[in-house]
């Protein structure tokens, strides 16, 4: 049976962690900082485990209590609790498992580094604020994990925050974010107003009223109420699992530490949109418009910001637009309805991804923090289990049988092929297009740094005294080499799952009923349902693979970047000259940072400066408030003129005085 | 405690305490900073006892105290708290506290006198908020005036003189309106008791003119656009102790006269009117945080901020009239709830950025945005706090700044759709404004040999900071006790303006 006491722990222990490490770092040292973070998500991880066990073959039920009661007005209350079912536990294993080998990793990673305590004490507290996120049991509480994973993020962006361009990254995260923010609050406020609670479990139990009301948002005009709900929820969505139009934060957010590139912005954080959306599906499952919205949604993210991978020279910034990619992967399939299958994807791209992403940082390391792949090349003799380990991620990435990614991936295609809602063709075609795109970007980033001849040259006095100072580009002072165990062991232990967990859960996950009643589908939107009838096993969906159109999509990729980056080096050029218009497009990321910066960033301060100047300055305290002083003055100047003291003024002024009364009761006549 | 005449004392310790510190003269700084210091803490103890003694179900007033003051004209010495009065009473006598510590080092011209004021001041704030005569409440209200006058205007900046009458006729301006609305709700009741006039029948025509003259003198205090202006100058030349005070605390007697008088007094005018104060309110929030994002100076920041998280307390107080003629009164108390939380919250988190503001121009002797950058880099403690407080002023959850703005957009968003997404808004413009802010001041690198200097915070300057950032963590993560406190005299309050007066 489930406790609170040990669900408390599971959250509690990695915010001591960071406490710990955090506060007093400068008493512990590194290895006291590092041991005490690590050991304590460490201890969430094995009780996630645990957890999980007892859910799906102890025969727990589960679980859902109120710690303690937040506030309380009238009979409308907020508590702080926990609700612990099968979704939820899947999120904490998967969370806890990758937040242990990112600090395992990071141990490795960030041994130079002057801020190593700060480090620990952020990746523990942000798996504290992620596991409230995925264990609240209520509105508040949700919003609260999402703001602070939020919190954690931009502080880690920043976390070199000499860096002109991570400082700016970050607020910019904050801020794109909180646009979307600024919806789900509003999500929230609507779910107050139409089911009365802010508890999970009261408001999916009333969700069923919904059905048939509706707002007056603009006169003359009814709004469905849970068309308006899952809107505003999903904007939240948006902004934390970076959708277009919200997307623009997270390329920038490769400016933080490769270990959280990791963690948060590619296998966690980012995907909390996606398990909030499922977590919600009994409110989304009532507006087919919503849902139709999120299909568009996100099989536009999948397609298009794959497209800006390819043109990356940045080997982060490849894996960044790679992850927008499949994050709209996974909001096409709740679109879709098939919630499980996003959450299968989430749970298979939490390990090839964040596999990608610290073989990435291998590499970094091995190139001195070089992260420009022109200047790679060949690095596979000198590093092999990075390299082995990340063609492992790539084809699981790419959608290749029998790696997870390929499980997941078709399964979504499936299902959005199955969906009848509006935008599914579109979406469909989308979706299947991005695999060629996808198998072409990894390809492309794998020859382009493994594969190929080295296009850097060792140069031992290349660099001199500071060791990281700016070097010239592609000059390295010694020959890379392969990482550290606490470096490697990370990546075998995450490339196994990234083989072997797409056939191990397909079948329960997808067709087995294994989320149970935590996720809600209409029975004429359940897409899996249908899949499900022709579903056997995973040899025989493994083989269906060779017969069906993204397996060969994604082949087609493989063989065009094959013979554009192993045969003839010479023609990527040529290409990129040939579709100039178009490739520029893709350089310059559809323009959207360019858009955004005119529009909000310089618009909003030069509105500011506008009303401040005209508002502010001229109107009240120029014409309102300084305008009275100097009007107070004028009177008081001309009445003094009255009072000049001269005896002869006032007795004039008695006798006019006196003539104007006298002539006054002449002509009207009174006495 | 009940024999004891608690609130008196509250009053008047601190006033009567502060003779002996004047006493204590300009050659003794040393004790009077610790006769202050002894001062304020008996007086944050009393005002702790109150939570004690409180019988937290009943909305009426208790700790009553009533004795003949002026008998010609029924004006009585009448004083009494309920749970609204306690939170803000409590958020004046810890606020003095901390503000007499804050200044141990900073203020060395007239120590004495500085500590003084801060003594007398604090009594009367507490005066305003236990007074049920309105009289009473009238003299503490101007009085109280005087005392920060003199902060300002001796230990003050370049342009305190300007600062001090601007901050001066706006006040009066608006005070007079009030006098006026109490004398004529003397004529009508035949006393001076709040209580009295919260419960004489009242014609439209009369509430209207009595509502509009509360309007401006506790829009005036809030302060509301577009009577905010002075508020930037009183801060920018404000000392830090005066600026914590006057962000802190004197705000809050706008909302609190709200409360007190202009709902309960005249609910049919205040519901007719309500539109106004939501607009108003609403402009505050969005308007007023386009112009705190091109301050260029931290204080001016800071105020601006300030103004438009006061507009969550005026909107929190007056949607509730629609929620009420909806029928959503349990929405209504979340307003009022909001509003009253936001009130403490803002003390707490504008208290400790003035104060941290303060921090850095002790060290640098400016408050420009521009000489400063990179202090991550050589006060780590100080950035530490710095992004904590800038995070809750951007209303993070798990700090108190969430907390009133969570449950006033919720309370909008049952009033109208479109008043919660203008309140909402908040969370995009506050973040940009305090977020870049920090950049600005706390991340980069170190920007000039000045900032490369700078000392980081001292134990005294962390037991400010901290204590404050102990609250907003408090509030933030456990709202509920301050909630419970005050809920007695909010369902009250809704009660009260369910009924029409006409």
């Amino acid at each position: 049976m489930l406790s609170m006491h040990t669900l408390l722990i599971i959250a509690l222990a990695p915010l001591a962690g960071a406490a710990l490490a955090g506060l007093l770092g400068r008493q512990i040292g590194r290895v006291g900082a590092h041991s005490v973070a690590t050991l304590s998500v460490a201890v969430s991880c094995v009780l996630s485990f645990w957890v999980f066990y007892q859910l799906v073959w102890g025969g727990a039920h589960s679980f859902n209590e109120n710690l303690y009661t937040w506030f309380q007005v009238g009979s409308f209350s907020a508590h702080v609790g926990f609700l612990v079912d099968r979704l939820t536990a899947l999120m904490m294993v998967v969370v806890t498992f990758i937040s242990l080998m990112v600090h395992i990793y990071t141990i490795g990673y960030m041994a130079d580094d002057p801020g190593y305590q700060r480090f620990f004490s952020y990746i523990a507290l942000f798996t504290f604020s992620m596991l409230m996120l995925v264990m609240s049991n209520n509105f508040m509480q949700l919003f609260f994990g999402w703001e602070a994973v939020g919190l954690v993020s931009y502080l880690l962006i920043g976390f070199w925050y000499k860096r002109p361009t991570a400082i700016y990254a970050n607020l910019k995260a904050f801020l794109v974010n909180r646009v979307g923010d600024m919806g789900f609050v509003l999500g929230i406020a609507a779910v107050v107003y139409f089911l009365g609670t802010l508890d999970y479990a009261q408001a999916f139990q009333r969700a069923p009223e919904l059905v048939g009301r509706t707002i007056q948002i603009l006169p003359g005009h009814a709004w469905s109420a849970a068309t308006l709900i899952s809107l505003l929820l999903f904007a939240g969505a948006m902004g934390k699992s970076a959708q277009v139009p919200l997307h623009v934060w997270l390329p920038d957010s490769m400016e933080g530490p490769t270990p959280i590139s990791a963690l948060i912005h590619a296998a966690t954080m980012v995907t909390a949109g996606v398990f909030m959306v499922a977590r919600m599906s009994p409110l989304f499952e009532l507006s087919s418009t919503a849902l139709s919205f999120v299909l568009v949604i996100g099989a536009t993210t999948a397609l298009f910001l794959g497209l800006v991978s390819i043109v990356q020279h940045d080997i982060k910034r490849v894996i960044a637009y790679s992850t927008l990619s499949q994050l709209g992967y996974m909001v096409a399939a709740l679109g879709a309805s098939a919630y499980a299958a996003g959450i299968f994807h989430l749970m298979t791209h939490a390990f090839f991804k964040s596999l990608l992403f610290l073989g990435a940082g291998s590499v970094i390391i091995a190139m001195h923090h070089e992260q420009d792949m022109r200047h790679m090349g060949g690095l596979r003799k000198y590093m092999p289990i990075t390299y082995i380990t990340m063609w492992v991620g790539s084809l699981a990435l790419s959608g290749i049988p029998p790696f997870a990614g390929f499980y997941s991936k078709d399964s979504i295609i499936e299902a959005v092929s199955n969906a009848h809602l509006w935008g599914s063709g579109y979406a469909y075609w989308s979706v299947l297009l991005g695999v060629f795109v996808t198998a072409t970007y990894t390809f492309r980033m794998m020859y382009l740094t493994f594969h190929g001849k080295e296009r850097f040259r060792v140069d031992p006095h290349a660099v001199k005294g500071d060791e990281h100072a700016s070097h010239e580009p592609g000059v390295l002072a010694h020959p890379p080499h392969e990482s550290s165990w606490v470096v490697t062991l990370p990546l075998i232990l995450l490339a196994i799952p990234s083989l072997l967990i797409g056939a191990v859960a397909i079948k329960p996950l997808l067709f087995g009923g294994f989320f149970g009643s935590s996720i809600y589908v209409l029975p004429a939107h359940n897409v899996l349902a249908e899949m499900a009838g022709h579903f056997q096993d995973w040899e025989s969906f493994t083989l269906h693979a060779f017969v069906s159109a993204p397996f060969w999509v994604a082949m087609a990729g493989i063989a065009v970047t094959s013979y554009v980056y192993l045969v003839k080096p010479s023609l990527a050029g040529r290409i990129a000259k040939g579709l100039g218009p178009l490739y520029r497009v893709l350089c310059n990321k559809f323009y959207f940072d360019e858009l955004y910066f005119a529009l909000f960033a310089k618009g909003g301060v030069r509105l500011g400066r506008g009303l401040w100047k005209a508002g502010d300055s001229t109107l009240i305290d120029g014409a309102m408030v300084n305008g009275s002083v100097s009007l107070v003055a004028r009177l008081a100047r001309f009445f003094r003129v009255l009072q000049s003291g001269y005896v002869y003024h006032y007795a004039f002024a008695m006798i006019l005085g006196l003539i104007l009364l006298l002539a006054g009761f002449v002509f009207t006549g009174h006495a | 405690m009940s024999h004891w005449p608690l609130l008196s004392l509250l009053i008047w310790v601190p006033i009567a305490g502060a003779i002996p510190v004047l006493f204590a003269g300009q050659n003794r700084p040393s004790t009077a900073r610790w006769l202050t210091l002894l001062i304020s803490l008996v007086t944050f103890i009393l005002s702790l006892a109150l939570l004690f003694g409180y019988n937290y179900n009943s909305g009426a007033m208790q700790f009553v105290e009533s004795h003949a003051w002026l008998p010609a004209i029924h004006s009585r010495y009448g004083l009494g708290v309920d749970g609204i009065s306690i939170a803000l009473i409590i958020l004046t006598s810890f606020t003095n506290v901390l503000v007499v510590v804050g200044a141990w080092e900073v203020i060395r011209d007239k120590v004495h006198q500085y500590m003084a004021a801060m003594l007398v001041l604090t009594g009367l704030m507490i005066g305003i908020f236990a007074a049920t005569d309105a009289l009473l409440f009238y003299v503490f209200f101007e009085a109280m005036l005087i005392p920060m006058f003199i902060i300002i205007g001796v230990w003050g900046g370049p342009r305190r003189i300007y600062a001090t009458i601007k901050f001066f006729l706006f006040t009066m301006f608006g005070s007079i309106f009030m006098l006026l609305a109490l004398i004529f709700l003397y004529l009508k009741t035949g006393n001076f008791s709040i209580a009295a006039m919260q419960h004489v029948p009242l014609t439209m025509t009369e509430q209207t003119w009595i509502f509009f003259s509360f309007l401006i003198a506790f829009a005036v205090k809030v302060p509301m656009v577009p009577v905010h202006t002075w508020l930037p100058d009183a801060h920018v030349e404000a000392p830090t102790g005066g600026s914590v005070v006057l962000a802190a605390v004197m705000l809050k007697i706008g909302g609190y006269g709200f409360i007190r008088f202009a709902l309960p007094i005249t609910p049919d005018a205040a519901d007719h009117f309500a539109w106004l104060v939501i607009t108003l309110s609403l402009i505050a929030i969005i308007y007023i945080g386009y112009v705190a994002l091109v301050q260029e100076d931290m204080k001016k920041l800071v105020a601006y901020s300030s103004v438009a998280h006061m507009g969550f307390v005026t909107l929190g107080l007056f949607i509730v009239f629609i929620l009420i003629r909806d029928g959503s009164v349990d929405m209504a108390k979340l307003g009022i709830q909001g509003s009253m939380v936001q009130m403490i919250s803002h003390g707490f988190i504008s208290g400790a950025m003035f104060t941290s503001i303060g921090v850095m121009y002790d060290r640098m002797h400016t408050r420009m945005i521009k000489d400063y950058g990179g202090l991550a880099n050589v006060m780590p403690w100080f950035a530490l706090f710095m992004v904590f407080f800038g995070l809750a002023n951007a209303g993070l959850p798990g700090t108190s700044g969430f907390v009133g703005e969570f449950m006033v957009i919720i309370a909008s968003f049952h009033a109208s759709p479109w008043i919660g997404l203008a309140a909402a808004f908040t969370l995009v413009i506050g973040a940009g404004y305090t977020l870049w802010l920090i950049k600005r001041v706390v991340w980069g690198e170190v920007r000039s040999p000045e900032v490369a200097a700078m000392k980081d915070i001292s134990a005294r300057e962390i037991f400010v900071l901290a204590s404050f950032a102990l609250l907003v963590l408090w509030l933030g993560f456990w709202p509920e006790p301050l909630v419970h406190l005050i809920h007695a005299p909010i369902t009250e309050l809704v009660h009260t303006l369910g009924h029409s007066k006409l």
